[in-house]
């Protein structure tokens, strides 16, 4: 990061390099222009960049954050010949935080001992706000909806302080169509809501039908050696819910976790019957809504919860996963221009659940020239632009077992770097929780409304997905 | 609709058009008018020159505009100080707005206006808004404040915005509390003095605890924050917190859960280690650091960074959970880096066989620095585990098999110290690394593989070829390459002495003859004379026994890893470095991890009470009566900016400097700087009697004369609660005194005098209790002398002779500090032989001279030697150079420090220059100021 290095690439990149007088950007300028410090703690400023680097959002919070912060990124990091290798980057005594999604650059600066992991938790909090009003974070979308970005930066981050970032809360008075026009009772609750103690519920809220959807989603982790061995293995679940509730409604949830059910159950029932009743949870997290305190005691899960959807808790499993699929691989490399690779799927589950989108990919050398294919079930094709076979079977019963080979014929190269063989990854959705988490009861009191818990309708549904499911070959 | 039209108008005169948009009429025209300048705004044109347009649209209902107005006006202000007046009726007018959002708005905006003039406007609304009927205004108005203190400081605590900010603590709603606690926070660390102005007592934290539990999450890391800096004032304390912080590691939010962990890992300090608690804790933090590993890559970075420093500081924290820390195939490189890191902290026997095949995975990847690491951890696995280090070493031959050229180099380099740690166990190898010679192409493999073959030459048959094989390009190897070459060489003719006599001879004609190198130069020389004179003795010394090396590596030193431990979640603890390394400025306080008293002793107050506890045995004649009631002192001591409070402060903090950082030195600098200059007018009127006093006595007696300040006024009545201190000191025969004129100015007589020093540059301490006969009566003043000695404890002051002084009487405890005249510390035995002395002047570089020049000085040169010689500075001998007199003088401090001077009188002119030479040099600016004060006298 030596001077003459960036005034070298300035060089190349006049265009971008000029500020607004047309006067090449001295780099120098990021050390010398610092105006009188003080010992400030937060974010000073926060910046939006396309891929070129051109700034779509530019918002300075604290004074000793200026102009030439925004152009000090663009030339140390988007602008970077080596690719960047860290999210946090000091450049000049300046640290900038940035997060890249898509082709959109999100750059947080401070001069300040800042709290690194509330900065970047603020910031995908932040591309979560956004993209619940206006969509993917894209470009075009950014640029169209500047004006409420910033009245958005205005409102949830106050002089590098992040303040209320629920999305529900923040629509009942920032639109898109201009500040709403509220009667004096609706800016009382919307003021008491953003800072409220339930600041995730407004009150008056009434539904004829009462009802709740949980859905339990969880992602099943898998290493596996091409052994067969389990290298490692993990599930991050999520509990989803949709609550659609009259009222101030108190929730009681109740799952088959070990702690609580080994408590429950006592010391004189320890002849369990065979099969999995309760599930290890190694860690879980839940939403603010949840009052942890109690959890922390009791170990029960209460809460008042957000009108509509949200994700109530976050859980994760290590032991007793039941694996939804074993890949067996066999890749044999017939002299230089050749490979031959077997790929065998075997889902182990109830005969009577289907898996379904299940895809396989097979990773391929850079120097594949051609493919030949052939599989029992489902269709596979070779995706040169991918370097891999995919393999897509649509639907799977329990039990059963699929097979793909592959001849895969290879160019002469004479470049020595080998081919690190990628492992093969697999994606499925089957119809249960593979770390049997069980959903016990989602009890619900409304003391003042009349409706009790049995006039809810609730509905519970399991889903297991593939997260990194990977076999190395 | 969409605005992203805005940003492209780039054509000419558009200034002008938008001028004329935003006088327009229609409010429609406006809102786009307004919206153009912020896109031009923010693609970094400068639309200035549209300040007073902009500010004409700011008075409208439409909240729409009006914030995009705002947006303008934080931004231009500071360019536009007049003109930004403009807007501050419409501020005022909104903050009396019947709706709460338009309210905060308006107060929110105008502090981000940082312009002096709107600055005192600013006052009177805010102060309402902090007692705002509605939550929504207090919150914002409490950041507001700490705006404000970044603007105009003394402001804020003269309008008393402070305390209304710490009666905020205690609101019925959690956020203003969190964002009080958030303004508190950063008011306190930007605040100069250091002082803490937001109190962490037990019922604060209380409060804070309460609201914890209520807020929302950005808030629990303001207080989680905040409340890291608390300090228990006993193990019982400790715990009780931590019971409540627990909780929130169950937050779905990364950053609580963090925050959460870094006052657990602080709070445990306080704990007997082997406690049931502690254990009880250390099982709970575990789980969510796991899953911090699987939220988005950035705070997944962020956690690593953190995790590597937990572990180091527990390492039994995360021991079983080594499969989490497993590189997954699509992980950011600085992810996979930062995780391959804690697999190796985190080896042991126990998974030592699965951490290898993972390695070994590793190091085929095609990330170049991700497979150099993998590669180097292997090594560093079979230094770590012993049992391992066989099936580390195979991995590595068939990692140096693939002929992958930096994987090889990395592998020889990781070998190198695997035959380190178990010499002659694994040599059967060697054949195999020589063959890899020809492809090192990087100095530390090819040091490394020189290192090896010098290490086993006797095993090696043509070890002798391939060293010379080397030699051929010798000058064009790196030094780190040659320093090892030269080594190997000698070791491989002590070892084989009889056909490699040549080949040392070449080597140690190059390294001596035809280097330039110095280090090389050096070794090659003290080779050839050990050879040369005792082979035996060159045997004993080069092929000794080496220290063995340490299992771990790139640990974070102890007092550092303390202090990031303290800064988790932070930046510092992103970067591995103490704040200071890279926030300009002050940086407040260093953190420093709690220590765990271990018994009963009581410890309570802030973090000044840590900086305590060495304390009490050094200082001996206590007059304080005891800890707790000096506590309370230092944090209730007055907040007015007297230049002499903050100076007390450090005066009972054991190891001020270090522990204080930069931010007391120029406190104490400003508070003692006033006295020094201030002795040489006063002392003007002496001037006649003593000079004559110096030409009668001349060289007569050293010690009555000796010059002596006059008393300068050490504590004022009304920081003393009445009693004032004047105060001097003197240097009669030999002995140091500080003489005080205590006189009563409070309406009751005082009593039970009592004195204390810190410690400080010279040692000085008291000889004998501060003697004080009666009472003082009010309006009665008296004088007392306390005899100095020079054999207390030593501690760097700046300025140097500072000295931190404690008074105790029946009122209270007093600090002040002041500043010596540095002359009281001349010995009586400061005459130096003339040879010594010409000896000495030569000998001290000549960077170590320091000169200055002192005006007015109407004497000749005998008089100036006679007066200077009266308080022992000693003229050594006299030359006179065309024209000029020149004066050559020696002194010696107590602390047995010589000084030696040169003074250049020219005849005719008033002003002399002084030379100083000393070894060292900090003592110069006071013997400059002594010598002026001298002389004037």
């Amino acid at each position: 990061m030596t001077v003459p290095r960036r005034l070298k690439m300035a060089k190349g990149r006049m265009s971008v390099m000029r500020d607004k007088n047309g006067k090449p950007f001295v780099p120098e300028d990021v050390g010398v222009i610092q105006l009188i410090f003080k010992n400030l703690k937060m974010l000073g400023g926060l910046f939006i960049y396309n891929h070129k680097g051109e700034v779509l959002i530019s918002r300075v919070y604290r004074d000793d954050i200026g102009r030439n912060a925004v152009d000090a990124f663009r030339v140390n990091v988007i602008h970077a010949r080596q690719q960047v290798r860290s999210p946090v980057t000091n450049i000049a005594r300046t640290s900038f935080f940035h997060i890249k999604r898509a082709n959109i650059w999100v750059a947080a600066v401070t001069k300040q001992n800042v709290n690194a992991s509330q900065v970047f938790e603020f910031l995908l909090k932040m591309l979560e706000v956004m993209s619940s009003y206006f969509g993917k974070i894209s470009e075009e979308n950014v640029k169209n909806n500047f004006v409420l970005i910033y009245e958005l930066l205005d409102e949830i981050l106050d002089f590098g302080y992040p303040q209320n970032t629920d999305t529900g809360v923040l629509k009942t008075f920032i639109t898109q169509q201009g500040i709403k026009t509220a009667s004096k009772e609706e800016q009382s609750q919307i003021t008491s809501q953003v800072t409220g103690q339930i600041g995730w519920r407004r009150e008056g809220i009434k539904y004829r039908r009462n009802e709740l959807f949980l859905d339990v989603i969880e992602y099943v982790n898998l290493l596996m050696s091409p052994q067969g061995q389990v290298l490692s293995a993990h599930v991050a679940g999520k509990v989803v819910m949709k609550s659609y509730l009259s009222g101030m409604p108190e929730c009681k949830f109740g799952i088959n976790d070990k702690i609580v059910m080994d408590a429950k159950r006592g010391s004189s029932d320890e002849t369990q019957r065979s099969g999995k009743t309760s599930i290890a949870i190694d860690d879980c997290q839940f939403h603010q809504c949840v009052k942890l305190s109690k959890f922390e005691t009791e170990h029960s899960i209460s809460f008042v919860p957000p009108d509509g959807e949200f994700e109530l808790m976050r859980y994760r499993t290590t032991k007793d996963i039941s694996l939804p699929f074993r890949v067996i691989p066999l890749v044999r490399e017939v002299g230089r221009t050749k490979m031959e690779v077997k790929v065998v799927i075997k889902s182990n589950f109830k005969p009577s659940l289907l898996a379904q989108k299940i895809e396989v990919r097979i990773p391929t050398p850079l120097n594949t020239s051609g493919v030949q294919l052939i599989c029992m079930k489902g269709k596979a094709k070779y995706k040169a632009s991918e370097n891999a076979i995919v393999w897509k079977i649509k639907r799977m019963g329990g039990m059963k077992e699929s097979q793909i080979s592959a001849e895969i014929e290879l160019l002469q190269t004479d470049t020595k770097k080998k081919w690190t063989r990628p492992p093969i990854s697999m994606n499925f959705e089957v119809p249960f929780a593979p770390s049997g988490f069980k959903v016990r009861y989602l009890k619900v009191f409304e003391s003042k409304l009349n409706y009790s818990d049995h006039d809810v309708i609730k509905w519970v549904r399991y889903i297991g997905r593939s997260g990194l499911y990977e076999t190395r070959c | 609709m969409t605005d992203s039209k805005y940003f492209t108008t780039t054509k000419k005169g558009e200034i002008f058009e938008l001028k004329s948009e935003l006088n327009s009429d229609k409010k429609e025209k406006k809102k786009e008018a307004v919206k153009k300048v912020i896109a031009s705004m923010t693609v970094g044109k400068d639309v200035s020159a549209l300040f007073p347009d902009v500010v004409n649209c700011m008075q409208t209902d439409n909240l729409e505009l009006k914030k995009l107005v705002y947006l303008y006006l934080m931004n231009y202000a500071k360019s536009q100080p007049d003109m930004a007046i403009m807007a501050v009726n419409t501020f005022v007018k909104d903050c009396e707005d019947p709706n709460p959002l338009i309210r905060a708005l308006a107060v929110r905006t105008m502090g981000c206006i940082r312009v002096d003039k709107i600055t005192e406007y600013l006052c009177e609304p805010l102060r309402k808004c902090l007692k705002d009927e509605d939550p929504y205004v207090r919150k914002t108005a409490a950041i507001c404040v700490a705006k404000l203190h970044d603007i105009n400081a003394s402001m804020v605590e003269d309008q008393g915005f402070l305390d209304q900010l710490k009666e905020l603590l205690s609101d019925s709603n959690p956020m203003v509390v969190a964002n009080a606690v958030a303004s508190l926070t950063e008011i306190n660390e930007a605040s100069s003095s250091g002082q803490p102005l937001m109190e962490l007592n037990a019922a604060t934290m209380n409060k804070l605890l309460t609201a914890l539990n209520e807020c929302t999450e950005w808030g629990q890391v303001f207080i989680l924050d905040a409340l890291s800096q608390y300090s228990p004032k006993d193990e019982r304390e400790a715990q009780s917190i931590c019971e409540r912080i627990t909780p929130r590691l169950a937050h779905a939010n990364a950053a609580v859960v963090l925050s959460a962990v870094k006052c657990l890992m602080k709070f445990m300090e306080l704990m007997l280690a082997d406690s049931e608690f502690v254990k009880n804790l250390t099982k709970k933090l575990a789980p969510p650091l796991v899953t911090l590993l699987s939220s988005e890559p950035e705070v997944q970075y962020v956690a690593l960074r953190n995790i590597n420093l937990i572990v180091q500081k527990r390492p039994e924290l995360l021991k079983h959970e080594m499969k989490v820390f497993f590189v997954k195939y699509n992980d950011p490189i600085y992810v996979k880096l930062e995780k391959l890191d804690i697999m190796i902290r985190l080896a042991s026997e126990a998974n030592i066989v699965q951490v290898l095949s993972e390695l070994k995975e590793y190091a085929t990847e095609v990330d170049v620095d991700f497979v150099r690491k993998a590669v180097r951890a292997i090594g560093r696995c079979a230094i770590k585990v012993e049992t391992s280090a066989e099936r580390c070493v195979s991995t590595l031959l068939d990692l140096i098999q693939t002929k992958v050229n930096y994987v090889v180099q990395e592998a020889i380099v990781v070998i190198k110290d695997i035959f380190r740690k178990y010499p002659n166990k694994y040599e059967s190898i060697i054949s195999t690394l020589c063959e890899n010679l020809d492809t090192l192409d990087e100095p530390e493999a090819r040091a490394s593989m020189i290192w090896i073959i010098g290490e086993y030459a006797e095993r090696i048959d043509n070890a002798d070829e391939l060293l010379e094989s080397f030699l051929e390009g010798f000058h064009d190897e790196n030094t780190q390459v040659q320093l090892q070459l030269l080594t190997a060489i000698v070791k491989l003719f002590l070892k084989r002495p009889t056909d490699t006599q040549e080949l040392v001879q070449q080597v140690l004609s190059l390294a001596t003859q035809d280097s330039d190198n110095p280090d090389l130069r050096d070794r090659g020389f003290i080779y050839w004379r050990l050879l040369s004179t005792d082979p035996g003795a060159a045997k004993e010394v080069v092929l000794a026994e080496k220290p063995l090396i340490a299992e771990e590596t790139d640990l974070i030193e102890p007092t550092l890893l303390d202090e990031l431990i303290c800064h988790i979640a932070s930046l510092a603890s992103v970067y591995h470095k103490p704040p200071s390394a890279f926030v300009e400025g002050r940086t407040g306080l260093r953190r420093a991890l709690p220590k765990s008293s271990g018994g009963s002793e009581g410890e309570s107050g802030g973090e000044q009470q840590q900086q305590q506890q060495q304390q009490p045995q050094q200082q001996q004649p206590t007059v304080i009566p005891n800890q707790d009631s000096l506590i309370p002192d230092l944090l209730n001591m007055d907040i007015n900016p007297a230049p002499v409070v903050p100076a007390a402060q450090p005066a009972f903090t054991g190891g001020t400097l270090d522990l204080l950082g930069g931010g007391l030195d120029s406190l104490l600098g400003g508070g003692g700087g006033d006295i020094a200059p201030a002795a040489a007018p006063a002392a003007a009127n002496n001037t006649t009697s003593a000079g004559l006093l110096g030409d009668i006595f001349g060289m007569a007696s050293g010690g009555a004369a000796i010059y002596t300040p006059p008393k300068q006024v050490w504590l004022p009545a009304n920081r003393g609660k009445g009693m004032e201190i004047h105060g001097t000191f003197a240097r009669r025969g030999g002995v140091i005194t500080m003489e005080m004129t205590l006189h009563n100015k409070a309406m009751q007589p005082i009593s039970q005098f009592a004195i204390q020093l810190n410690k400080n540059s010279f040692g000085i301490c008291p000889a004998s209790p501060l003697h004080v006969p009666a009472p003082v009566a009010p309006n009665q003043s008296i004088d007392v002398s306390l005899t100095l000695a020079t054999t207390g404890p030593v501690q760097r002051m700046d300025p140097l002779a500072n000295l931190q002084v404690a008074i105790k009487n029946s009122v209270d405890v007093f600090y002040f500090a002041t500043v010596m005249p540095m002359h009281i510390f001349f010995g009586e035995d400061g005459a130096m032989e003339k040879r010594v002395f010409l000896a000495t002047w030569k000998d001290i570089p000549s960077q170590n001279e320091v000169q200055f020049s002192i005006e007015n000085i109407n004497m000749n040169v005998d008089g100036i030697s006679n007066k200077l010689h009266s308080s022992n500075i000693f003229t050594i001998a006299k030359r006179n150079v065309e024209g000029q007199d020149m004066l050559y003088q020696s002194i010696k401090l107590t602390n047995g420090i010589w000084v030696l001077t040169e003074l250049k009188v020219q005849p005719g002119n008033t002003t002399i220059v002084l030379s100083l030479k000393s070894r060292a040099t900090d003592v110069a600016q006071g013997i400059f100021e002594a010598f002026d004060g001298i002389l004037h006298c």
